[in-house]
């Protein structure tokens, strides 16, 4: 287990080696502040509107403008993180490091977690940036603290799935381009099927990925839920290292 | 030492390795030769533990590849065919990590770093990007990372690959220098490389051993079928028998009119004879040399003879 520190490190400053990673923050940033901003400004309108004053305790700052922020956030982050994940083993073979890898005294599932774990640690630094979005609520209200980290939470662990499900799909090939398209499908699958749901609690509606996510948004951190990404974590990681095995059984 | 033992591997139906077994002590340098696609690369990258084979088994200083795979992999240095390089950091970085991912004790990391770039003649481009290394560099910075550990089985695939006449003569005098306490197999494409620094060599052709032999044995058996090439201006019907009159000849061919390759029994010289009997009957002499067999011949034959 000593040797994940050099995948870790190698896998993270390889981001950063092109300009991709860069790219990658600022529109994340870029977006999700656009975004936090139109929020916040339609609930500002609406505040100072005297016809809605009836309503106040439904129009709140948890309701108008957090909530549909995290949901813009999640929609980013299904489409941004097939980008961050795609090169992560698809490129290890285009460049035959593979073999290197493969042939040096560590184990497999070393070599995944370490490269897992530099895509999660980029995935902090972009939700850290985002968050300074939300500190400027405390300006403007007093906006639940206890949703704000509960939300943040949550897209971290909808984040750290939809980077263990890529993972597994960088696994598959050795084209990038392959790899992203493939998880971009496979997640979105994941996210469309609970809109398939018709009843709630049925088999499509535990298998979504965003409702899931909902109750965090909220405030709630269920165990179910966290037990529902832990698995997705889990499984992504074990397909990727299953692929992998298998290839060379062949 | 390396022992493999009746490996075979199938890719789908292609049998891409076919029961082959040999072993190796501390000390051979074995050239692995065959033509592309004979299996050789396959083979060294079972060896290597990359990947595991339909059948058999590999032990590398007494330790079984698939068993112990990180025991076995320690002992190991491992130049794949194409050198396995991140193309996005410098070479210093890059032997850093591999060293890192070698298990090099980080005491010792600093001093295998400049050991092996120093070795490679890779120092001055120390500090470059891999992207903008040349062929040929890449390729020394590939030999270097197979170095980093201080291995005791080293596994070349076509080390020699890329490279220009100065550095290829540099990187055979390292693997030379490297031999004595090693156990060293090489696979190549130029033969005289396999009689410059191997101490053993197999050839291999579509999967299975078509020879396998000491360098000395081979070498000895090359000079021993030492025949003559014979080419006369006048041929005539009777030359034939004329020559195989002289004594100490085993054998006459003709290979073309006017083309004769003959073969004295054993060590015998019939150079002179040969001359003179060409004058007197007034053959009109062209050409009359040695056909020394290289390696290349042997290696014609053997890969022919097999299909
Ligand atoms: N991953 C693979 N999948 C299917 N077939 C393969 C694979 N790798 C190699 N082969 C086939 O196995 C055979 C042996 O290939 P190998 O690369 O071992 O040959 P080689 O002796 O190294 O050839 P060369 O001199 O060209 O490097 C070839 O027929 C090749 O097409
Ligand atoms: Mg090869």
């Amino acid at each position: 287990m000593n040797s994940i520190y050099p995948i870790l490190k190698r896998e993270f400053k390889s981001y950063f080696a092109s300009p991709l990673a860069y790219i990658i923050i600022v529109v994340f940033q870029g977006i999700s502040a656009w975004f936090f901003f139109l929020y916040l400004k339609g609930f500002l309108h609406i505040q100072l509107d005297p016809g809605f004053q009836l309503q106040r305790g439904e129009l709140n700052l948890n309701n108008l403008v957090l909530a549909p922020y995290f949901g813009t956030i999640t929609l980013v982050l299904l489409i941004i993180i097939p980008l961050i994940t795609m090169r992560l083993l698809a490129d290890e073979r285009k460049s035959y490091t593979a073999e290197l890898l493969f042939t040096s005294p560590i184990k497999l599932r070393t070599i995944i977690l370490g490269k897992y774990l530099a895509a999660v640690i980029l995935l902090i630094i972009m939700l850290t940036l985002s968050s300074i979005n939300v500190f400027v609520l405390m300006v403007h209200g007093n906006p639940d603290i206890g949703a704000i980290m509960s939300g943040y939470i949550g897209l971290f662990l909808l984040g750290a799935s939809f980077l263990a499900i890529g993972l597994f799909a960088s696994s598959l090939t050795d084209n990038q381009l392959i790899a992203a398209v493939i998880s971009f499908g496979v997640l979105l699958v994941l996210w469309l099927v609970g809109a398939m749901s018709p009843v709630d609690g049925s088999i499509l509606g535990y298998i979504s990925v965003i409702n899931h996510f909902e109750p965090f948004g909220k405030g709630i951190i269920g165990i179910k839920d966290l037990v529902y990404y832990g698995s997705l974590i889990y499984l992504g990681l074990f397909l990727a290292h299953t692929a992998l095995e298998s290839e060379r059984w062949r | 030492m390396i022992r493999v033992h009746n490996l075979t591997k199938n890719y789908g139906n292609l049998r891409a390795v076919d029961n082959i077994s040999f072993e190796l002590e501390k000390g051979d340098v074995l050239g692995f030769l065959g033509p592309n696609g004979a299996g050789k690369t396959t083979t060294m990258r079972i060896i290597t533990g990359y990947m595991p084979p339909t059948k058999g088994s590999v032990r590398i200083e007494d330790v079984d590849i698939f068993d112990h795979p990180l025991k076995a992999k320690k002992q190991i240095g491992y130049l794949p065919e194409n050198p396995p390089l991140y193309n996005d950091m410098n070479v210093e970085e890059y032997l850093d990590f591999v060293a890192d991912i070698k298990m090099v004790p980080s005491k010792e990391k600093k001093g295998r770093i400049l050991y092996v770039m120093d070795k490679c003649g890779i120092t001055s481009v120390s500090k470059r990007i891999i992207a903008h290394l040349s062929k040929g560099y890449k390729q020394r910075v590939g030999i270097a990372q197979a170095l980093i550990n201080n291995p005791s089985v080293l596994v070349l695939d076509e080390p020699t690959n890329g490279l220009d006449p100065v550095q290829i003569i540099e990187i055979r005098e390292l693997i030379k220098s490297l031999a004595g306490e090693r156990t060293i197999i090489l696979s190549t494409h130029i033969l005289p490389e396999v009689t410059m620094i191997c101490s053993r060599v197999i050839i291999i052709n579509e999967g299975r051993i078509a020879l396998e032999e000491s360098l000395e044995s081979l070498s000895l058996n090359l000079k021993s079928s030492e025949s003559l090439y014979l080419k006369l201006r006048r041929n005539g019907d009777d030359v034939k028998e004329k020559i195989e009159s002289i004594e100490n000849i085993s054998k006459v061919n003709m290979s073309a009119p006017g083309e004769y390759v003959i073969v004295p029994s054993n060590g015998s010289d019939v150079r002179e004879e040969l001359t003179s009997m060409a004058v007197k009957y007034n053959w009109g002499l062209l050409e009359l040399r040695p056909l020394i067999h290289t390696l290349e011949e042997v290696f014609l034959k053997v890969i022919s003879s097999e299909g």
